[in-house]
């Protein structure tokens, strides 16, 4: 099998565990919806402060959600002795880590970008800025799964894992929440979004490269 | 030589040799702490614009500069102890993580202390306030992290891997912040042109920058011969130490 062939394997693997689970993957969509009703509900409906904080407001709740979903990422195949058994393959782990990676995207990440428009409706977002938004997280999630997954291997086995995962991997998402709510914020005001999502695009390179490695490097630590 | 030096990679012959350098770092730090403040509060000149108020930096810029310092230098011997797999290396890490926080904390508390009056507010969203504050995150991520985890080995290497990918995200989310938004003046202290400030004024920051690093040396290795000691207690050479004994 080459490597696309593991990738593929391991991708549809995952998706076929998550199928059987719907309720684990609806959980942190419906997350993603509730919080983002929430703000209006505290803040008011004032359309014009609405419009203001949407991107913000949105982006924060998909960086909420992906995170309330990392926690399984590693955490039921750790218990159950596959991670192990992959750990073990002749294919090399950061191969199986970013098959796995890119299928928790395709679970918990893919969804929050295909519901958020509908969430910047119910904040009077034009149409030109929904269009950034869904932009900015289709390159954004999958950063979110990348960083996260280190945080979820770090955590595997931790006493206090979950809240242990959102205290180090938080941190880590400030850029992405940076570049992500800012390039709908520059469109909305008029400057343009190119250098935001440039810089995200960026950002999701460099991950791409290095958190399936140090993943790796931390999934090896927990299952010495 | 060579046998000298790396025979201090073992904590049994590193323990002693820390033990004998605490006082003169503590003294080190006694003497310029003194030196600093002194220069700090009596000898400086009051600033023109900012009145008596701004004599705080003499803490505030030290504090700053020992807390992303002591980052990388967390960073530097977890990732040693994650390569070459030595105990040290790593105890040192872990020794230094909370002393980097306190330096963090300090500095973002005299920063707000010397904000009230200055900018009239005690919190502003400013780049090198927000980073700060996020490198006191990522401190306390690491110590965090390193105490859910009872293997003290695994501990070590989850640590390190976590103040790697920190070391790698502190520039990207500096730059980031810092193109969100900066309100904050520019580099109080450059090296490239001259200083703005009275030669006073930097000769006593420089004073508490010295007296901060010396403290951090002590206290560091006031806590890594705990962690020795803690880590090594069913070891004979623990058992045979004067202290351990009487």
């Amino acid at each position: 099998m080459g490597a696309f062939g593991v990738l593929s394997a391991v991708v549809r693997r995952d998706l076929l565990v998550a199928l059987r689970r719907k309720s684990e993957v609806l959980t942190s969509l419906f997350f993603f919806v509730i919080v983002a009703s929430l703000f209006p509900l505290g803040i008011g409906s004032e359309m014009d402060l609405l419009r203001k904080i949407a991107p913000g407001v949105l982006w924060v709740a998909a960086l909420l959600a992906a995170m309330l979903s990392l926690n399984r990422l590693f955490a039921n195949d750790y218990a159950d002795g596959t991670l192990e058994q992959m750990a073990l393959s002749p294919v090399p782990l950061g191969l199986l880590v970013t098959g796995k990676i890119l299928a928790h995207w395709l679970v918990a990440g893919l969804p929050l970008v295909l519901i958020a428009p509908m969430l910047g409706l119910q904040y009077d977002l034009s149409s030109r800025a929904l269009m950034v938004l869904v932009i900015s997280l289709l390159l954004g999630t999958p950063l979110l799964s990348l960083i996260g997954a280190i945080g979820a291997a770090l955590t595997l086995g931790v006493r206090g894992g979950g809240v242990l995962l959102s205290l180090l991997t938080l941190p880590l998402y400030i850029p992405a929440l940076i570049f992500g709510a800012g390039a709908v914020e520059a469109d909305i005001s008029g400057l343009g979004a190119a250098g935001h999502l440039s810089l995200l695009a960026a950002l999701l390179t460099l991950a791409v490269f290095f958190a399936p490695w140090a993943t790796t490097a931390a999934l090896k630590i927990a299952l010495e | 030589m060579s046998v000298i030096t790396w025979k201090y990679a073992s904590p049994q012959y590193f323990y002693p040799l820390a033990g004998k350098m605490i006082p003169w770092f503590s003294l080190l730090a006694v003497i310029f702490g003194i030196a600093g403040l002194w220069l700090g509060f009596f000898v400086a000149p009051t600033d023109a614009q900012q009145g008596e108020g701004y004599r705080i930096i003499f803490i505030h810029v030290g504090a700053s500069w020992m807390s992303m310092f002591l980052y990388l230098v967390m960073a530097f011997w977890a990732g040693i102890g994650l390569s070459f797999n030595t105990r040290v290396s790593s105890m040192m890490a872990t020794a230094i993580a909370p002393t980097g926080a306190m330096f963090a904390f300090l500095s973002l508390w005299t920063g707000a202390l010397w904000g009230k009056p200055m900018w009239g507010t005690w919190w502003v969203w400013d780049a090198r306030l927000t980073s700060e504050l996020i490198l006191l995150f990522l401190y306390l991520g690491f110590i965090a992290l390193q105490a859910a985890i009872d293997e003290p080995r695994r501990a070590d290497k989850a640590g390190a891997i976590l103040a790697l990918v920190g070391v790698v995200n502190v520039p990207i989310i500096y730059f980031s912040v810092k193109w969100w938004n900066t309100l904050h003046q520019g580099a109080s202290v450059s090296l490239t042109q001259a200083p703005s400030m009275a030669k006073t004024m930097l000769l006593g920051m420089l004073m508490m920058a010295l007296c901060f690093w010396m403290y951090s040396l002590a206290v560091a290795l006031m806590r890594v011969r705990a962690i020795m000691l803690e880590r090594e207690r069913h070891s004979e050479w623990v058992a045979n130490l004067k202290e351990v004994k009487s």
